[in-house]
């Protein structure tokens, strides 16, 4: 259509959730690296979430760090599940008559359950904030507060069904996180080579395995005694 | 060969339409699929039924006239059009299901004949350059480095099909726009108005009301003239070049 707009396309909500994505890809790393220091033992972990809260003082106010990485990321969510739901309303449109039969010949099982898996993660995400970040719900001990952080981890993870839940989570996570990866590169436009898009692919087998392997790797831990208080 | 074809039918725009059964016999492996549905037609005609329309005009792989759903797949099993599906394809004994394209933007005239003249308005509104008509220039005038050229040179293959969007769950037509902004992009005559054009087509894409790509590649994997992937990467550098741009 003559005189369209860029910021109006599709394709511009398609950059906004792959810019919104990276940050989330960035985070989790993050987070998965800090939960592996559960491994260095009691001390070390419960120093490293200390610490976050310390981090950029006297620069920064007491939490400062952490409410900009809270706000930023309630930004990016906020983003992310709009621009979903756009592009899910218009799917649904352009295709108002299903097919008889339809095979899927080229795509695979993480790109398609994209937009359910989506809504797994926020709804476990919801979960996991009130068991961990503001302990409302603690089915393990009621006692274990905000104050020694090793203790909760350790208590959640010693029953079983947590332990499966979150896992079960973790695939929902590397599902996500393995067809996201490849397609926010594709959609900043950086897989314009077979070449690249095959390393766009492996980038995002790197990362779905990474951030949900190294997450596991703890409840698993904690599951088997390796962790304990 | 003896088969069961579980074909739509649809009487006009309006009509709802469905899914209807004929058997047909006879058939030669070495057949098209479309002269398949001939010979399903002949059996309509001397019964007086009215025969199944569809869509087709070269029938050899290169005007992109013909579509169909075949088994859940655009344009069947193999990587080619159906006129250039065999019926060596399948069995003797196979059900063989087929539908229109389905999409919004491509609206089903009659039984398995959709309207693709989207994708017309979507080449108006910027596939094309604008250049001054006359002779001939010399063809070495305008030097195009070659792998550009033959990059420009292999998606310009897209016939404009529909195959893309019919296969696509969420009926875009992406790789059919990223094809044509790659073709135009990657040649020296495209320059001028690129950043213009990535802009106006994709507004017409969205404006026909086309989904959005979730980058899945069923497509890709669908496209009888195997356009890849990469053109729709190179459809969104453009587009969001454009952005910075300005445009």
């Amino acid at each position: 259509m003559k005189g369209s707009r860029a910021v109006r396309t599709t394709i511009a909500l398609k950059l906004l959730m792959a810019v919104s994505g990276v940050l989330f890809i960035g985070f989790v790393l993050g987070h998965m690296y800090g939960n592996l220091k559960a491994f260095a033992g009691e001390g070390a972990f419960n120093e490293y979430a200390h610490h976050l809260r310390e981090l950029g003082e006297p620069m920064l106010p007491h939490e400062g760090f952490l409410w900009i990485m809270r706000v930023g990321l309630i930004v990016a969510v906020i983003v992310h599940i709009a621009c979903a739901v756009a592009l899910w309303r218009r799917a649904a449109a352009a295709r108002p008559v299903q097919y008889v039969a339809k095979k899927n010949a080229g795509s695979s099982l993480s790109s398609r359950t994209m937009r359910w898996g989506g809504i797994t993660i926020l709804v476990f995400v919801v979960w996991h904030l009130l068991n961990f970040t503001i302990v409302k719900v603690n089915p393990s001990n009621g006692e274990t507060g905000g104050d020694n952080p090793y203790a909760l981890l350790v208590d959640t993870f010693d029953l079983w069904w947590m332990t499966i839940l979150y896992l079960l989570a973790m695939v929902a996570l590397g599902l996500h996180l393995h067809h996201g990866t490849f397609s926010s590169l594709q959609t900043l436009g950086l897989t314009g080579s077979a070449v690249s898009r095959a390393r766009a692919r492996a980038t995002g087998w790197i990362v779905a395995i990474v951030v949900a392997g190294g997450f596991s790797l703890v409840p698993l831990s904690v599951l088997v005694g390796i962790i304990e208080k | 060969m003896n088969l069961t074809l579980k074909i739509w039918r649809q009487n006009g725009p309006d009509d709802k339409g469905g899914i209807h059964t004929y058997q047909v016999s006879g058939i030669s492996q070495d057949m098209s699929f479309l002269e398949m549905l001939d010979v399903l037609n002949e059996q309509l005609n001397e019964k007086g039924e009215e025969p199944v329309a569809f869509d087709s005009d070269c029938r050899e792989g290169i005007c992109g006239m013909c579509s169909l759903m075949i088994n859940g797949e655009a344009h069947g099993p193999e990587v080619t059009t159906t006129c250039q599906l065999h019926m060596r394809s399948f069995n003797d004994g196979d059900t063989i299901t087929v539908e229109p394209w389905r999409a919004e933007p491509f609206p089903v005239i009659k039984d398995l004949v959709v309207d693709r003249s989207a994708f017309d308005r979507i080449i108006q509104s910027g596939g094309f350059i604008s250049a001054n008509t006359g002779s001939a220039p010399e063809a070495n005038s305008v030097p195009a480095p070659r792998d550009k050229a033959m990059r420009a040179f292999n998606v310009a293959t897209c016939i404009g099909c529909g195959a893309c969007v019919a296969a696509c769950p969420n009926g875009s037509a992406s790789l059919f726009l990223g094809a044509k902004i790659t073709h135009l992009g990657e040649l020296p005559q495209g320059q001028p108005e690129r950043w213009t054009r990535v802009v106006d087509m994709v507004g017409q894409h969205d404006h026909e009301g086309f989904g959005g790509c979730t980058n899945i590649g069923e497509c890709a994997a669908a496209c009888p003239k195997e356009i890849p992937l990469d053109v729709i990467s190179q459809l969104n550098k453009d587009l969001r070049t454009a952005l910075k741009n300005g445009h």
